[in-house]
């Protein structure tokens, strides 16, 4: 399985400008750069876009581009929240007016699969499209519907994507749940400054899987893989080596591991059990200082090891050779567990 | 790599039941669920018949064996998937990969919508655990857990298509030898949110409806949960009881026209119809049932109608809308809908399109109109098409 591009909506501007100087973020969230929609979107359609409807579309249309492809097969997207400003429109709307005189545009934007709708719509593509929402498992599940749907030679390409965004009233729900920062850390010592809570974060990242080589693909998804409410570390542990030995590898044979720590002590013991444990003579790096922490944040990880295969540069490392093998290991909350195995091409 | 999939189970909660007993009942007896509003607290609540799953959360939730505050996606969800699983007689789920695929349309939006009326006037109030359950993916999680399921646990939201994609997607881990037993379908309850959106859509009729009728006015909302039980071929031969049906065929097709609406010639209910069939490899003339997605909007039934006027030119297999029992229940409506299409195999039924007085212009047949057992039926097509030009067709098969 060949990743031939990838395009990403993200806090960071470009894997290029996180290698020379990586943007860093006070308080406790990160927040997308947003480029230019006019540039990749019809203007008569940004028009009624909502904010996460754009930086979806925008990504996809931005991957399509990089993949040089004009109609993928399928078209999967994992969103754990859906598109939340056009939800919290039509409900706040609906609260304050007593159910009385409302529009229906922000409930027909609301539903969970409008991102991959609307690039159907743009592509005028008939095939395959679903979309997944299962919390920190949205993407995974996603990369899983392509990855199977390719294996079975139903498809063989797909325009896969991981996208949430953070709102006002999400973020003052969340918060209120506890999961962020009280301090004054920022992003950029978040995870040397061990506290309770993380930031928050948001992304939309698009990938271009197909069953063959182009040429010019980013990496080689080798396998991907998930698991759900561990009851410790142990078995945390246990799944990690039984995946390696599945895929007739050593913690060795890993050049570099991509982390999901968060800043939350509770949340990065595992990590550090890991490290400890599993990868102590692999490099690693961590991804959530760039990004946040979002139910599909394993989605921005994965953009940056294809990046990181493809160019053979580390964000903040200076690795002996040049990384051929990477693995990404991220929990959501210590419930939804997933690794990514990936090769250079 | 593609081992055949069996069912093994079902098991269905609607405004005509609670069980696949009160529904087998109430499609015979031609008992409609739809009714004045009781649960749901709307002030469209005398305008705008809908068809509630007969319980308060209460008693939802002592049938469930879960509390009461949960949602009641959640409570439907856990009570269809429950019947099905021991319908299946599978004695030991944990001896297998076992998987829960489940889908909805909006989670736990019946207590977030409660929770908004006290966070809008100060953003520190609101009792938390009513939205703790606000994604799609928590009810999912409440049944896998209540289940025990933890080998494979996902969520599917396509709006109206979205349980038939799960089924879907159930049916290819497991030829793909990746699960040997899933539990797959959808739930979806009663919303202010969907009501006041299908609402401002004014598709949604006064009285109850009619699809597939020329007079047809709109759609019933309703609500349920429904869930058949798929196992690969080894565990099959294992049960006691053999399986009813397989999944023979499935095709998921979008029609790239509207977010919302359906384009003239349903290009997307063609292309997942004909892609079903072809998986199956069967031919249109061995299809002896449709369960039509017959929302009875002008626009899904002309849509659909017109597709399979195109794909089955003119022997046209018998069909009706079960949503004139049921109401549309959106993201439940694929599941409950696979349960109806493995009874109408196991029982040779074929079940009446209620209501139904008036042939549309445009099209040479009509749905069913009585209640008819001991058919022989061997090929059901089920019809699950929703916004954003999502459309899939399921295709079962006697075994």
């Amino acid at each position: 399985m060949y990743i031939q591009a990838a395009a990403g909506i993200s806090p960071q501007r470009s894997f290029e400008a996180i290698l020379m100087q990586p943007e860093c973020y006070t308080g406790n969230r990160l927040t997308c750069c947003e480029p230019d929609y006019a540039q990749l979107i019809d203007p008569r359609m940004i028009r009624r876009m909502s904010r996460i409807i754009k930086m979806g579309v925008a990504a996809a249309k931005e991957c399509l581009q990089k993949a040089g492809w004009e109609m993928p097969d399928a078209i999967i997207t994992g969103t754990a929240y859906g598109c939340l400003a056009d939800t919290e429109l039509f409900l706040s709307k609906m609260v304050e007016n007593k159910e009385e005189l409302l529009t229906p545009t922000a409930f027909i934007q609301s539903t969970h699969n409008t991102v991959g709708a609307q690039i159907a719509l743009l592509l005028k593509c008939h095939n395959y499209n679903n979309t997944f929402v299962h919390r920190g498992f949205s993407f995974e599940s996603a990369l899983l519907d392509a990855v199977t749907l390719i294996k079975e030679e139903e498809i063989s390409t797909a325009l896969v994507g991981g996208v949430d965004e953070i709102t006002p009233v999400s973020h003052a729900i969340l918060s209120r749940f506890g999961l962020y920062r009280k301090d004054d850390t920022g992003s950029a010592a978040l995870l040397d400054v061990p506290g309770k809570g993380t930031m928050a974060g948001e992304g939309a990242l698009f990938f271009a899987l197909s069953d063959h080589p182009s040429g010019n693909d980013y990496a080689k998804l080798d396998n991907v893989y998930t698991f759900y409410k561990p009851a410790d570390i142990a078995e945390v542990k246990d799944h990690i080596v039984s995946f390696l030995q599945r895929n007739e590898l050593q913690a060795q044979d890993i050049d570099l591991v991509i982390s999901g720590e968060n800043g939350d002590v509770s949340n990065d013991a595992v990590y550090t059990a890991l490290k400890i444990g599993v990868w102590n003579t692999v490099p690693a790096v961590s991804f959530k200082q760039l990004c946040g922490e979002y139910p599909t944040a394993a989605g921005f990880a994965l953009w940056l090891a294809v990046h990181i295969l493809h160019t053979g540069k580390v964000p903040g490392l200076t690795p002996a050779t040049r990384p051929r093998r990477v693995l990404i290991y991220n929990h959501y909350q210590h419930i939804h567990h997933s690794i990514y195995l990936l090769t250079a091409c | 790599m593609n081992f055949p999939v069996f069912i093994a189970g079902t098991g269905v909660i609607s405004a005509i039941g609670n069980n696949v007993q009160q529904h087998l009942h109430a499609l015979e007896n031609g008992t409609a669920g739809m009714d004045n509003m009781t649960y749901l607290d709307s002030v469209h609540k005398h305008r705008l018949p809908v068809a509630e799953v007969k319980m308060s959360n209460e008693e939802l939730a002592g049938l469930a064996g879960l509390p009461a505050y949960i949602s009641r996606t959640a409570l439907l969800s856990s009570i269809a998937a429950k019947e099905a699983l021991e319908q299946s007689g599978i004695n030991d789920i944990r001896q297998w990969r076992t998987g829960f695929i489940s889908a909805n349309t909006v989670g736990g939006m019946d207590k977030t919508e409660n929770f908004f009326i006290d966070f809008l006037k100060d953003s520190r109030k609101g009792r938390l655990r009513n939205v703790v359950h606000h994604e799609c993916g928590a009810a999912t999680e409440i049944t896998a857990d209540h289940l025990g399921i933890k080998h494979y646990v996902s969520t599917i939201s396509t709006a109206c298509s979205s349980s038939a994609n799960a089924i879907f997607l159930g049916a290819r881990l497991i030829k793909q030898d990746i699960l040997d037993v899933v539990v797959a379908g959808g739930t979806d309850a009663l919303t202010k949110f969907t009501l006041n959106g299908f609402n401002t859509l004014m598709i949604l009729d006064q009285q109850y409806c009619q699809p597939f009728d020329e007079n047809r006015r709109g759609l019933n909302l309703g609500e349920g949960a429904g869930y058949i039980v798929m196992v690969s071929e080894k565990i099959a031969l294992s049960l006691k009881q053999g399986p009813v049906c397989t999944l023979s065929g499935y095709c998921n097709a979008n029609d790239a026209y509207h977010q919302t609406a359906s384009s003239p010639d349903g290009t997307g209910s063609f292309l997942a119809m004909k892609g079903a069939l072809e998986k199956s490899g069967l031919q249109p003339g061995d299809i002896d049932y449709i369960n039509l997605h017959g929302t009875g909007t002008q626009n899904n039934d002309i849509a659909e109608g017109t597709a399979i006027k195109l794909l089955f030119k003119d022997r046209y297999p018998k069909m009706s809308s079960t949503k004139s029992f049921t109401g549309h229940t959106l993201g439940a409506s694929g599941g409950i809908e696979a349960v109806f299409s493995v009874l109408s195999i196991q029982h040779g039924l074929v079940y009446p399109n209620l209501r139904f007085e008036t042939p549309m212009k445009e099209l040479p047949f009509t749905p069913e109109t009585v209640f008819s057992k001991g058919q022989p039926i061997n090929h059901v097509l089920s019809n699950s098409f929703g916004f954003g030009g999502n459309c899939s067709s399921l295709l079962f098969s006697k075994t």
